[in-house]
């Protein structure tokens, strides 16, 4: 909605700040946390659990209060994914994401997140991930759209 | 382990909180790898929020990243050549999959969608599967 464009703008910008505090505080931009998480075995570091644990006790209850007003607050319509369908490129999309993660230990947001933090790791996982979302959408047009 | 369950639980609560004021404000959902890919595409498509997110997420990494820089430390022990081939299945798998840890692992999750549990599902297995792996079979 053109009338709240710039509003919009302020709230998403700070939600991308809060977000990155929140992941750093979490412990989610530390590589070999997340790889001790994903290592199951001795030496198993369970606490990363607690990171979904917060974010969806927070998320899940204000879900329902938030989605029960007709309109969000700057806008005249929900924009919530829809699709119910359950595909082949969920699962093989989801199941590559999973081996990147647990090979580079960085997911994308903490990676974005870790470049602001001057980690040059992440610069390489971002841009190594930026060729990633190109090459899909080449993929993808080349090979699903007819 | 007490301390690192507290502040999981602590930052965890910031990332619902900062999904929460955007679905309350914005009506989107929090996605990253969808809030990315949407900017690729066009970075002033329906605004120029998705710039702005991906700024704070950059600029929150700055703040926090001068006051507690040992938060953003890489000890993994992994070389450039795999970060580089993480990064680029991550990206590649996110947008076939239609989303991350944050897409679906917290904002669909919490509207309890099939499609986003299956997801998770699936991405925390093969990430377990993958770096359980590393470790045992090539001792990495």
């Amino acid at each position: 909605m053109k009338k709240y464009a710039q509003m919009q703008t302020l709230v998403a910008f700070l939600v991308g700040l809060l977000f990155a505090i929140g992941m750093g505080i979490s412990g989610m931009t530390q590589p070999e946390k997340v790889i001790r998480f994903l290592e199951i075995g001795p030496g198993w570091d369970p606490s990363l659990m607690f990171v979904m644990g917060g974010a969806l006790i927070v998320h899940t209850l204000s879900y329902r209060f938030i989605r029960g007003r007709k309109s969000p607050l700057l806008d005249t319509q929900w924009h919530v994914p829809q699709s119910k369908e359950i595909t082949k490129p969920l699962i093989i999309g989801s199941a590559l994401f999973g081996l990147g993660w647990g090979l580079g230990g960085y997911c994308p947001g903490p990676g974005i997140a870790s470049v602001g933090a001057g980690q040059v790791t992440a610069v390489v996982f971002v841009i190594a991930m930026l060729a990633g979302m190109f090459a899909f959408r080449f993929y993808d047009k080349t090979f699903q759209r007819k | 382990m007490m301390e690192s369950i507290t502040l999981a639980l602590l930052g965890g609560s910031l990332i619902g909180l900062a999904a929460s004021l955007m679905l309350v404000f914005n009506g989107r959902v929090t996605g990253i790898s969808g809030i990315m890919n949407g900017f690729l595409k066009s970075p002033i498509k329906d605004g120029l929020w998705r710039g702005a997110f991906l700024g704070g997420l950059i600029l929150g990494g700055i703040i926090l990243g001068s006051v507690r820089p040992d938060l953003f430390v890489n000890e993994s022990g992994r070389s450039f050549g795999m970060v580089i081939l993480a990064g680029f299945i991550v990206g590649f798998g996110t947008l076939m999959g239609s989303g991350c840890t944050s897409g679906h692992g917290v904002c669909g999750l919490a509207r309890f969608s099939i499609r986003s549990l299956l997801a998770t599902l699936t991405f925390m297995a093969v990430g377990v599967v993958a770096a359980t792996g590393l470790k045992y079979i090539f001792g990495v």
